[in-house]
């Protein structure tokens, strides 16, 4: 079976999240991460940051959701049964502080079939109120026996 | 921090996560798939227990990373892994890295996070800013 292509180059609108201490708090301890600027406002405002700063990896937090469309686009046609997480890139920018609001656009970047299996590769670009961007996101999805 | 030099073993990371880590995991991070919180659904599909979230695994790569700056977030520029073996909660996880390249402050290192003979994520590249 050939795999089906059309969605490279396709792009999807953003979706938004709004930051908040609570959640960076709740993400934090759930990684056993333990430095104060990610639950003290006093302690993130010494350290030099706006607000509770949120540890790099939140980035899967408030970008993770601008995939669900993508995953579900009938254009991209993806076996979830099969499916698994192959591998993940994060290039982070300006940090990401509680009362930001992130905007994520996604981007299908290629679809390839090797060795019996489908390759998709999305891209996604989180950019913060000021238009500055805070991390840029490749998943790559691995569907077996396509 | 002493300085750091191509081919050094930097600090590793171990962490057992327990029975319900997945659940606060699924919590903190909105990823509710049952193969990691349903223990049933999950041996239904073939697996043999409920499994550890990737992305879970990766923030614990992260954290061993950023330690090497002391904690700041502001740190880790560039982190990319690969998911191979399937993370059990129950189990110790091991986090460790060795110096791929030093360039003036930013420093690559090559990590690898194991549970047992299982790597669970490879070919792990921290860019750090020192």
């Amino acid at each position: 079976m050939t795999i089906k292509t059309d969605a490279v180059g396709k792009e999807w609108p953003g979706t938004t999240y709004q930051v908040g201490r609570e959640k960076i708090k709740e993400y934090a301890n759930a990684l056993g991460i333990d430095n104060p600027v990610h639950f003290d406002v006093e302690a993130a405002r010494a350290a030099g940051f706006r607000d509770v700063v949120a540890p790099p990896m939140f980035a899967v937090v408030y970008s993770g959701p601008a995939l669900g469309p993508v995953l579900f686009d009938p254009e991209v046609e993806m076996n979830f049964a099969a499916m698994v997480h192959g591998g993940q890139e994060f290039q982070w920018g300006e940090p990401v502080c509680s009362g930001d609001e992130i905007t994520t656009g996604s981007k299908c970047l290629s679809i390839e079939e090797r060795d019996g299996k489908g390759f998709y590769v999305f891209e996604t670009v989180s950019v913060n109120q000021d238009g500055a961007e805070v991390v840029r996101g490749t998943w790559t999805n691995i569907v077996r026996g396509v | 921090m002493a300085e750091l030099n191509v081919g050094d073993q930097v600090p590793g990371l171990n962490v057992t996560p327990d029975k319900y880590l997945p659940h606060r995991y699924a919590g903190a991070s909105g990823d509710f798939n049952p193969i990691h919180i349903d223990r049933e659904f999950a041996t239904m599909v073939g697996l043999p227990s409920n499994i550890l979230h990737g992305l879970y695994s990766m923030g614990l790569v992260a954290r061993a990373n950023a330690a090497l700056a002391g904690g700041d977030p502001r740190a880790l520029k560039r982190l990319s892994v690969q998911f191979r073996g399937m993370g059990m909660p129950e189990q110790e996880i091991a986090v460790s890295g060795t110096v791929k390249s030093v360039d003036g402050g930013r420093v690559v290192v090559d990590t690898v996070a194991t549970q047992g003979e299982t790597a669970i994520i490879k070919n792990a590249e921290a860019e750090i800013e020192l």
